[in-house]
């Protein structure tokens, strides 16, 4: 049988998710193929075709699909998953917003955040914020499932050939409309692609002081993330969030700053490659993830951070 | 209009899990156990739209086992009119969850449903997007604002990158995010108050709902642990651990 992805754009450009997800999807066994549906998105079907190991690219290019709403994606998904053994997206807010809805009609319980596959029908998936990995086996006939991107590699780009084919729209809903958005403006790499990540939590203060946590990103090209402290005193927007209920990250280089450790954080970065904790307390728990602990006052450590990156640049 | 909220009783958000040695599950006798996060917050979001004259009624839904009471008493007593109990002994899966929502909503007639965005034990993030399916229903998940009118409702929603708007048609379903509101602690009168209210209760048999499993649990591990690391002593030491030891910068 073979695996659909849903592709991740807007529009314009494929989201680098989807193509964790298209790694995921090429460990199930059988073709992959993958979904743009858009409205003018000529350009994102364009680049799914060269995505290492995708078969075929599904192409739905009509005006219900100009942005993602799942009232108007889901009829289309349902129609073309008939056909597959598998359809899968990344767990980021449009596949979770997406997929449980698909699932729901193909009547199949939905397998939400997989970290691992052990088999085509059994998977590892996080429970408890991710204080608990639960092996799952599932007897639906579809499956129908959302991926950890952090746990699969991105596949290669570029180097593909896959065919395109255009499939019939289904008509607009009728349910949602989309009025507008207020996306944050990135001049840092995003949170989830980031190679180096530093953070910043309650003690951070106001969002003033976020900016000599920016100061430090751009001497790293690092991205700047919060816990739900920071984000709830309004320091930062939401997208910044790290964490169960947030994004989940793991970088080369994760920096926590003012971050106490609750397990709702810990769960969205721990499986990052080294872990710096940078807090006043030396009993936080942040410190028991952490590979290099410093017991420093942020206002201090954090501008001296800055000289010293300046003074060692190699 | 009458608005419907799903209650789940879930293990304390402050209670470290522990798995249990057989690998069944997570050890769940004597921990303390709450409503769903998320689900306080869609609670204080109904009852808002009470008191602004929004909404008529609150119907609090919970499914689970005896216990799921409590849970609905602290949803009466935070300001819900009345209380359904599915009693479950057995595990109930998203899907069996929004199936049983389903037959709810054929018979209550309510014109928002308010779930949370996801449950803090299962983390499924799936319940509401599936009811909103099995109605023909719109949907607007990870919400932090809700303008509710008489036939339509405009959510700000929580996504990757920022917050998007949309507008959707009523009746509908939303999903909490934690942005929408700060909950109330119920009041000593309410909750004595709320004792009075009544629940129903009934069998998920009573609304012909097959709640069959679809996935079996294999296994429940502890993922691997953390080793602690090393406390440096100055920023200088950091920098130098990070640039020749850990080569990550
Ligand atoms: C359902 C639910 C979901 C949640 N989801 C998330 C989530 O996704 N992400 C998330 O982050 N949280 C989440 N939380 C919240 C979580 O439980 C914690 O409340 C939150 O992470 C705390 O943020 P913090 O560490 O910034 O603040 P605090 O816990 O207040 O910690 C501040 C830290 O800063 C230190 N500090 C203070 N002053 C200084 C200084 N001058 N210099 C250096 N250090 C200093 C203190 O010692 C302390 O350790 C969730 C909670 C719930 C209930
Ligand atoms: N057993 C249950 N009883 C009541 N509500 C539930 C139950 N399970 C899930 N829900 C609702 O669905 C939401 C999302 O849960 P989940 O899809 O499991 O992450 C929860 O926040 C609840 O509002």
């Amino acid at each position: 049988m073979s695996v659909l992805v849903i592709a991740e754009h807007d529009n314009a450009a494929l989201k680098p998710a989807t193509l964790n997800a298209v790694t995921a999807a090429s460990k199930l066994g059988g073709d992959v193929a993958v979904l743009v549906a858009g409205q003018g998105c000529g350009a994102v079907a364009d680049a799914a075709t060269k995505i290492a190991g995708v078969a075929k690219v599904l192409v739905a290019d009509a005006a219900p699909y100009a942005h993602p709403l799942a009232e108007n994606l889901t009829p289309l998904v349902v129609g073309l998953a008939q056909g597959y053994g598998h359809v899968v997206a990344t767990a980021t807010t449009f596949g979770k917003n997406l997929m449980p809805r698909v699932a729901a009609l193909l009547d199949v319980q939905q397998i939400s955040e997989v970290m691992a596959i052990e088999a085509p029908d059994t998977f590892v998936r996080p429970i408890y914020a991710g204080n608990a990995l639960a092996t799952v086996k599932s007897s639906d006939k579809i499956k129908v499932m959302t991926v950890r991107a952090t746990a699969f590699e991105a596949a290669a780009t570029g180097s593909g050939s896959a065919a395109r084919e255009d499939v019939a729209a289904t008509a607009d809903a009728g349910l949602s409309r989309f009025v507008g958005q207020a996306l944050s403006k990135m001049e840092r790499p995003e949170l989830t692609a980031a190679r180096i990540i530093i953070s910043g939590g309650r003690a951070m203060q106001n969002g003033e002081n976020f900016k000599m946590l920016e100061e430090v990103a751009d001497r790293l090209g690092a991205a700047v993330g919060a816990s739900r402290a920071a984000v709830d005193a309004g320091y930062v927007p939401n997208d910044y969030q790290v964490g169960q209920t947030g994004k989940i990250v793991a970088p080369e280089l994760y920096i926590a700053v003012g971050i106490s450790g609750a397990i709702q954080h810990l769960a969205g970065m721990k499986d990052s490659k080294v872990i710096v904790a940078i807090n006043k307390d030396e009993e936080a728990p942040i410190f028991t993830v952490a590979d290099y602990g410093l017991v420093a006052d942020l206002s201090k450590a954090i501008p001296e951070l800055k000289a010293e990156l300046d003074r060692t640049k190699p | 209009m009458k608005v419907l909220v799903a209650v789940k009783r879930v293990v304390d958000f402050n209670v470290k899990i522990r798995v249990k040695a057989d690998k069944t599950g997570v050890e769940t006798a004597n921990v303390k156990m709450s409503m769903n996060p998320f689900d306080e917050i869609g609670v204080e979001e109904a009852v808002r739209l009470k008191e602004g004259g929004k909404a008529t009624e609150i119907v609090a839904v919970s499914m689970g086992p005896q216990q799921c009471q409590e849970t609905l008493r602290t949803a009466l007593a935070m300001g819900a009119d009345r209380g359904i109990h599915v009693l479950s002994d057995a595990e109930l899966q998203p899907l069996a969850v929004a199936k049983l929502l389903k037959a709810i909503v054929a018979k209550e007639q309510p014109q928002l449903v308010i779930l949370g965005k996801q449950a803090i034990d299962d983390d499924s993030n799936q319940t509401g997007q599936m009811l909103a399916a099995l109605l023909g229903w719109s949907q607007a998940t990870f919400a932090s604002k809700i303008a509710l009118g008489s036939a339509e409702a405009e959510v700000t929603r929580e996504v990757d990158g920022g917050l998007e708007t949309v507008a959707i048609k009523l009746p509908a379903v939303v999903t909490t995010d934690l942005r929408l509101n700060e909950p109330r602690y119920a009041s000593l009168p309410n909750i004595m108050k709320a004792k009075k209210k009544p629940i129903d209760q009934m069998a998920p048999s009573d609304l012909g709902v097959d709640v069959t499993p679809r996935l079996a649990t294999l296994k429940v591990e502890e993922p691997p642990k953390r080793k602690g690391g090393v406390k440096v002593g100055s920023v200088a030491e950091l920098v130098d651990k990070l640039r020749n030891e850990a080569k990550v910068i």
